[in-house]
């Protein structure tokens, strides 16, 4: 049996009182307790940022990379040691902006990891510089008239690229984010979890109000079916007054492990390396 | 009869100069020749001139000669342009009729190439077929070694393919047979020594797979792309996994990963594909984590020239990634030591957690040569990780345990009942960001100083020729051994001698200033321009070379232009 004193990390933790990122710890915490796993079976990896920080704050293995390479670690660890379950913390200009190529093409690999994107539609440890989601029109010191670049969908890109599990959680809802999570985790394949999660110090417009307000459940409503491609798109795309959360998309596809057939192989990491013969490859070279 | 050979035969790109390099160099090999056969090629897919060239020997060769006794020209073009370089009474085969050429120049060799292809295969492309057999001839080679060779390289064609190009290759070797005289070009066949046929890139990726490298992951990108090739095509027999990335940065930040959780890895490209890495390789320093990256260098700056070749990355390897942390750098000059360095790359790696980074350039990647069989005693494994019995007994585990050779225990995700916290921040000892400025500099010693000690401990040795009582002491890295040690071993009755390095970081000062010691003339032969290993040795030494022969041009040294670039100074010395 874990519990959530298993998980407990003994670093300090460096986040503004009151982040989102509050809630999204937690969540990661209980879902990893309620999924039994042990905290030395469990590998977060992130780039840089404040979500890039979480990994820290958890009792289980870490990679805290480079800004927007959290992902090819991430990929590369489970498919060599498929003993450990890999999530991602990423933060919004990590995952869609200076890591995009990564996520487009690990979308496309996927393998059986868990991406948590921690979305405060605004540059937190930069101090306040629009992210690939900053809403149109907001002004910061950079983009002193507003910002004019559409911002990035990214519910819709992943959908749009064949990501197998798409969702939308909430960091003042702990509950239901950590049941996003699990679900997440259980999916084989790529999953990703984009959270809305209010930057206290720099995002003045998308606070715990502007988001409380919109959000709503979408699986409470049982005539939505996250397996609809063309409903899950639209619903996706919905943005404004009402932001829907829960499990946007989800289709079992082949994953990584399966295709390439290393499933069914020794994990590599297992592999006894001192002697390897390669005599019998030498003869080719004759 | 003869004791050396050289033949170059030049078409168009797609007429498959490769293939035909590798055919002759299996089929003089097996006759027990020496032979060391270079690829030039541009960067297209059809069209443009390519050529292979073929050196052939009694003696052990390591590199070129400039002029060709026998070339033969699949194309118009060939003709104009490898009429110059061609040696005192070689011989230029051509066909006349297809390339609608009048002239009657003593060198030429009129053969109908393409009617015969035509004729006997049916096809054009198999003019290569009938000049392979027809070199197979004027040599003196029996046709029995053609026929194997053919069967040997289109061993995944079908029955008819192969068929046919032995049946044009007999028509090709028959016609020399009638048409040519007999003993100009024959090379004296010796008994077949069973030596492996390789080039340096094939030595990279056996080295990787013998040192137990589990996880390759590159972008393809000229002139690395072949060890990936390899990785790839012995991935499955050997339980490894090869991921084509969607870019540099990808690759390195995967191989990191992958060597994080315990899996030996390793990644290729050329220099723009490193400059994206190398954000990646400061991380391998941060992190502590160890790989291996491969350099095979080509001219740049920018795209610079695709498929040729050039030694500019040396300043760039030894000082890339921000900030200071500890790494090695290899430049391995044959291709045996291509294959050792690249197993003790992946040991050292490990010992001391860090990124050893191997330079190649096209030269020694795409040269093939015939080598004795590997020494598997000299490629021994040292691993040097928490093995996964001694994994269960570990608590309170500190991935960065401050020691006193600055290497920490290193622990496998999983296998040991504790956490591994690793950062790119500076951290702490249990890996956790911090701002502690007495950590920092411990961290920094750590890193920098503590490895960098330890690595200057075991540094290769240069290999020298005749530097006792030399007059000239010749110096060079990568690459340029073969030229080095022909040159040398040639002009000995001058008294020149060479040091050849095989590692360039750490330098080896200590053991460069010992070999220099009372030199009289001293010249690097490198191929940039700056100059950068002469620059490099005097950084680390003091020491200052009288002369350097530089060759920027894309093309590789060979052994007459380098003797006549030492003539030179001979004169002004």
């Amino acid at each position: 049996m874990v519990e959530m004193k298993d998980f407990l990390s003994n670093d300090e933790i460096a986040w503004c009182p009151g982040c989102g990122d509050f809630g999204i710890l937690n969540s990661v915490k209980k879902t990893l307790v309620k999924l039994g796993k042990q905290p030395k079976d469990v590998l977060l990896t992130s780039g840089i940022g404040q979500a890039a920080k979480l990994p820290h704050y958890i009792k289980c293995n870490c990679f805290n990379g480079l800004h927007g390479r959290a992902l090819p670690p991430a990929v590369a660890a489970k498919i060599v040691n498929r003993e450990l379950t890999v999530l991602v913390s990423a933060g919004d200009g990590d995952c869609y902006g200076e890591g995009g190529n990564h996520l487009i093409h690990n979308i496309r690999r996927n393998v059986d990891i868990t991406v948590i994107v921690h979305n405060n539609q605004v540059y937190g440890l930069t101090k306040g510089q629009a992210s690939p989601t900053t809403d149109p029109g907001y002004v910061t010191k950079i983009q002193t008239e507003g910002v004019i670049l559409e911002p990035i969908h990214p519910l819709q890109m992943v959908i749009a690229l064949g990501g197998g599990f798409v969702a939308r959680g909430y960091s003042a809802d702990s509950e239901h984010l950590s049941w996003l999570i699990s679900e997440g985790i259980n999916h084989k394949g790529f999953a990703l979890i984009d959270v809305l999660q209010p930057c206290v110090t720099f995002n003045y417009k998308n606070t715990y109000e502007w988001y409380s307000k919109r959000v709503y459940k979408i699986n409470d409503d049982k005539s939505y079916n996250p397996q609809d491609l063309i409903a899950a798109f639209q619903k996706a795309g919905e943005w404004g007054d009402r932001i829907p959360i829960g499990i946007i998309y989800k289709s079992e596809k082949e994953t990584y492990e399966e295709k390439s057939g290393i499933n069914k192989r020794a994990p590599l990491v297992d592999e006894n390396i001192e002697d390897i013969d390669i005599s019998s490859t030498l003869k080719e070279f004759i | 009869m003869r004791n050396e050979l050289t033949i170059k035969i030049a078409g168009e790109a797609g007429q498959g100069m490769q293939t035909i390099g590798i055919a002759l160099s299996k089929l003089f090999k097996r006759t027990g020749l020496n032979i060391f056969c270079n690829q030039d090629v541009m960067s297209r897919i059809r069209g443009g001139n390519n050529f292979t060239q073929l050196r052939i020997s009694h003696k052990p060769i390591y590199t070129l000669r400039r002029d060709s006794d026998i070339v033969v020209a699949l194309d118009k073009t060939s003709v104009s342009l490898h009429s110059k370089n061609m040696a005192s009474a070689g011989i230029m085969i051509l066909d006349k009729q297809k390339y609608n050429i009048a002239d009657n120049q003593k060198t030429f060799f009129d053969v109908p190439l393409y009617d015969m292809a035509k004729k006997t295969g049916g096809n054009e492309l198999f003019v290569n077929s009938v000049a392979f057999g027809l070199l197979a001839a004027i040599t003196g080679i029996d046709f029995g070694y053609v026929e194997a060779v053919l069967k040997d390289i289109f061993s995944d064609k079908t029955e008819e393919i192969i068929n046919k190009n032995i049946e044009t290759a007999r028509s090709g070797y028959d016609y020399a047979k009638n048409n040519f005289k007999q003993d100009v070009f024959a090379m004296k066949a010796d008994k077949d020594k069973k030596q492996l046929l390789m080039n340096g890139h094939d030595a990279v990726a056996l080295g990787a797979i013998r040192a137990g490298c589990k996880f390759y992951s590159a972008y393809p990108m000229s002139p690395s792309t072949p060890i990936m090739n390899v990785m790839a095509h012995f991935a499955k027999k050997f339980n490894i996994v090869v991921e084509q990335a969607e870019d540099e940065i990808a690759a390195i930040n995967m191989i990191i990963g992958a060597s994080f959780a315990g899996v030996r890895s390793m990644c290729a490209t050329s220099g723009g594909g490193f400059a994206l890495m190398v954000e990646g390789l400061s991380l391998a320093g941060m992190t502590e984590t160890p790989i291996v990256v491969v350099d095979a260098q080509r001219p740049a700056p920018a795209t610079g020239f695709p498929t040729r070749t050039e030694q500019a990355d040396l300043d760039y390897l030894i000082h890339a990634g921000h900030g200071e942390f500890a790494r090695a750098v290899f430049a391995p000059g044959t291709i045996e030591q291509t294959f050792y360095l690249t197993v003790r790359a992946f040991n050292l790696a490990e010992k001391y957690q860090l990124p050893v980074l191997i330079m190649t350039d096209q030269h020694l990647a795409e040269s093939y040569r015939n080598i004795d069989k590997f020494d598997m005693d000299r490629a021994k494994v040292k691993r040097f990780i928490i093995s996964k019995e001694e994994s269960k007994a570990v608590t309170n585990y500190k991935r960065y345990q401050l020691t006193e050779s600055g290497v920490s225990a290193r622990a496998v995700p999983s296998w040991i009942n504790d956490v591994i916290y690793a950062d790119s921040d500076e951290h702490t000892e249990e890996g956790h960001i911090t701002e502690d400025a007495g950590i920092r500099v411990k961290m920094v010693e750590k890193r920098f100083y503590k490895k960098m000690s330890g690595l200057s401990k075991e540094l290769e040795k240069p290999v020298v020729y005749n530097l006792k009582g030399a007059k000239i002491i010749l110096i060079g890295f990568g690459s340029t051994y073969g030229v080095l040690k022909e040159v040398s071993e040639s002009l000995s009755n001058k008294r020149v001698g060479f040091i050849h390095l095989s590692q360039v970081w750490p330098f080896p000062s200590k053991e460069m200033i010992r070999l220099l010691k009372g030199a009289k003339k001293t010249i690097a032969v490198e191929n940039n321009a700056a100059g950068q290993l002469a620059r490099l040795l005097r950084r680390e030494t003091g020491i200052k070379v009288d002369k350097s022969i530089l060759k920027f041009d894309g093309r590789p040294f060979n052994v007459n232009g380098l003797k006549e670039s030492i003539g030179k100074l001979l004169k002004v010395f």
